[in-house]
C-alpha cells in the first residue's frame, strides 16, 4: 500500500509526507519484494541498470553505482550471469541491491534473508546497517525474529492487518524481562515510582507485574519494594526473547 | 522516458528470448514453401501455354492464399507472445519490481504494448514483404494496394494485441487466451457468415455478420485488407475464401481504430486501478 500497489479501502496514509500512491517519491523510496522475480532472461548487471534508469538515473552515475552494488552484495563474479542461472540465495542478493540503486530514503525489504544461508544473513543485515549508517530509514518485515533482534531498533507486531504492539528494542538490547511478584500491604502510589526502572507496572490484588530492560535494576525495584512498605512472598524476574514476546503477544498458532 | 524504456526492454525481452527469431524462421519456413509452390506452378503454366490471363489470375488467388496464411501467422504469432506479458506478470509478481519504481502505470503498459507494436510490425512488413517478392519475382505477379493491405493487417494485429493486452489486466494467461483466440473465432464466423449470406442475397446473415465484426473487427480488417490487393476481376466473383463478397467499408476501419483506442485506454485505466 505504501508503494501503491494496493489501494487503500478507505481512508488515506502519507509516505515520505506525501500520499501514497505518489509517483515521484518512489525516486526516494526502495523495494525487495518478499519473493523476488524478474526477467530472467537479463544479467546482474542489466537489471541494475534497467532498474536504475527506471529510477531515472544517469548513465554516468549507472557506471558507478552497478559495480558497487554488485560489490556489496558480493555478485561481482556473477555480472555478466543470467537471471535464470542464479540461485534463490543470489536473486535475494540481486533483489537487495536493485532495491538500493538509487540510494533511496526509505527503503522496504520483505523477508530479506530468506533463502539465504549464514553468510548471506551476515551480508543483509550488514547492508542493512550501513543504509541505516547512511540516515536511510528500513523497513524489515521478517518472520525471522532473532534477525529483527539483532537488526532493528524499533520493532512493531502487526496481527491481521493491525498493530498489536510496539517495542523500542535500543531499550531492551538484552530483550525484554519481565517480572512477576507476590505482595502484600504495596502502597499503590508506590506503584507509579516504578516507573523510573520499569515499564507497565501493574498491581493486581497481591500480584505485581512489571517489564524491564535490565537485570541491573532488579536489585534497585526489590529494595524499592521493601522500603515502600511491602511483604515480598515472591519476586521472579523472567527473560523473554523477541520470539517470546511474540509469542506471548500474538497467542496461539492459529495457523496464520 | 519509462515508457521508451519499458518499450525497449520489452523489444529486447523478444529478442533475447528468440521470440522474435523463432517467428521469423518459421515464417522463412512459409516463405520457401510458398515460393517452392509458386514456383511450380508458375513452371507449370510457362510448359502448359496457357493464355496470359489465366495465368495471372490463378496465380494472383495464389498470392492471396499467401496473404491469407501471413494474416493467420501474425494474429497467432501476436496473441500467443503476448498473452502472458500482463496476466503472468501479475501472477509471479514480476511486475510488482517495476510498478514500484517511479514510472507510473499507465507508462509500463503503454511501454509493453509500444514494445511488442514494434515487433508485429517487423514481423508483418518482413513477411508482407516476403510474400509480395515471392509473387513479383518467380509469379510476375503483384498484388494492389499491397501497403495499404499491409497497414490494414497490421491494423487488425494491433486490434489483437491490445484486446489481449486489455483482457490480460482482468484475467489469467490461460482465460486470457481462450477469450481473445475466441473472439477472433467469433469474428472469423461472423465474416464467413456475413460473405454467404452477402452472395445469397440473405439480408439477415449479412447483420448476423456484421454485428459480430461490430462485436471483434478484426477478420472484418482482414477482408478489407483482402479486398484492397484483388484485381477487379477477383472482386467480380461473388463468393470464395479470397474474393470478398462482401467487403467491409472504410467505417469499419474507423470503427476498429476506435476500437483499439478505447480498448486500450480501458487496459490503461484497469491496469492503474487494480491491486498488483
Amino acid at each position: 500500500m505504501f508503494l501503491g500497489l494496493v489501494k487503500p479501502s478507505d481512508g488515506q496514509a502519507l509516505v515520505l509526507g506525501v500520499p501514497t500512491g505518489d509517483v515521484e517519491i518512489r525516486r526516494k523510496i526502495g523495494f525487495l519484494p518478499e519473493d523476488f522475480r524478474f526477467y530472467t532472461w537479463l544479467t546482474a548487471s542489466e537489471l541494475l541498470n534497467l532498474h536504475g534508469r527506471l529510477c531515472g538515473m544517469t548513465t554516468a552515475r549507472l557506471r558507478e553505482r552497478v559495480p558497487a552494488l554488485l560489490d556489496l552484495v558480493g555478485l561481482t563474479p556473477h555480472r555478466e550471469k543470467r537471471l535464470r542461472e542464479f540461485s534463490k540465495g543470489m536473486l535475494q542478493r540481486i533483489g537487495l541491491a536493485q532495491a538500493l540503486i538509487h540510494e533511496p530514503e526509505l527503503i522496504f525489504l520483505d523477508e530479506p534473508t530468506s533463502g539465504l544461508d549464514p553468510m548471506g544473513r551476515r551480508l543483509v543485515r550488514d547492508v542493512i546497517r550501513a543504509q541505516r549508517d547512511r540516515g536511510a530509514t528500513v523497513f524489515l518485515n521478517s518472520h525471522l525474529l532473532s534477525e529483527v533482534e539483532i537488526t532493528c531498533d524499533h520493532v512493531v507486531f502487526m496481527k491481521e492487518g493491525e498493530v498489536v504492539a510496539s517495542r523500542d528494542l535500543r531499550a531492551l538490547p538484552h530483550g525484554e524481562i519481565r517480572v512477576s511478584a507476590r505482595v502484600r500491604n504495596f502502597p499503590p502510589k508506590a506503584v507509579a515510582e516504578l516507573a523510573r526502572w520499569s515499564t507497565n507496572a501493574q498491581l493486581d490484588g497481591e500480584r505485581l507485574t512489571l517489564a524491564t530492560g535490565s537485570t541491573e535494576v532488579l536489585p534497585d525495584i526489590l529494595r524499592h519494594l521493601v522500603a515502600a512498605g511491602a511483604d515480598v512472598f515472591e519476586f521472579a524476574p523472567e527473560k523473554l526473547s523477541l520470539e517470546d514476546l511474540f509469542l506471548k503477544i500474538m497467542g496461539e498458532d492459529r495457523g496464520l | 522516458m519509462g515508457a521508451w524504456i519499458m518499450a525497449g526492454v520489452t523489444f529486447r525481452e523478444a529478442a533475447r528470448r528468440k521470440i522474435l527469431w523463432t517467428a521469423f524462421l518459421a515464417g522463412l519456413a512459409f516463405l520457401a514453401l510458398f515460393g517452392t509452390g509458386m514456383h511450380f506452378q508458375a513452371e507449370h503454366f510457362t510448359r502448359a501455354s496457357l493464355p496470359p490471363f489465366v495465368r495471372y489470375q490463378v496465380l494472383s488467388t495464389m498470392l492471396q492464399v499467401g496473404f491469407y496464411a501471413v494474416d493467420l501467422l501474425a494474429v497467432v504469432m501476436t496473441i500467443l507472445t503476448s498473452v502472458d506479458v500482463l496476466s503472468g506478470e501479475i501472477a509471479s509478481g514480476t511486475i510488482q519490481a517495476i510498478a514500484t519504481k517511479p514510472i507510473s502505470r499507465w507508462q509500463v503498459l503503454i511501454g509493453k504494448w509500444v514494445g511488442f507494436a514494434g515487433m508485429v510490425a517487423a514481423y508483418v512488413a518482413a513477411m508482407f514483404g516476403g510474400v509480395t517478392a515471392v509473387g513479383y519475382f518467380i509469379g510476375g505477379v503483384l498484388p494492389r494496394h499491397a501497403l495499404v493491405s499491409a497497414l490494414l493487417v497490421l491494423l487488425e494485429c494491433l486490434l489483437v494485441l491490445t484486446i489481449t493486452f486489455m483482457f490480460g489486466t482482468w484475467f489469467s494467461t490461460l482465460a486470457n487466451g481462450v477469450i481473445v483466440l475466441g473472439l477472433h473465432g467469433l469474428a472469423f464466423i461472423g465474416g464467413w457468415i456475413e460473405q454467404i449470406g452477402a452472395a445469397t442475397d440473405t439480408p439477415r446473415l449479412v447483420t448476423v455478420g456484421v454485428v459480430s465484426s461490430l462485436i471483434m473487427p478484426s477478420e472484418a480488417i482482414w477482408r478489407r485488407a483482402s479486398f484492397e490487393m484483388q484485381s477487379s476481376f477477383a472482386r467480380s466473383f461473388r463468393f470464395s475464401p479470397f474474393s470478398e463478397a462482401s467487403a467491409p467499408s472504410l467505417a469499419m476501419v474507423e470503427y476498429a481504430i476506435a476500437y483499439l483506442l478505447v480498448a486500450l485506454i480501458i487496459a490503461v485505466y484497469h491496469f492503474d486501478q487494480r491491486d498488483l
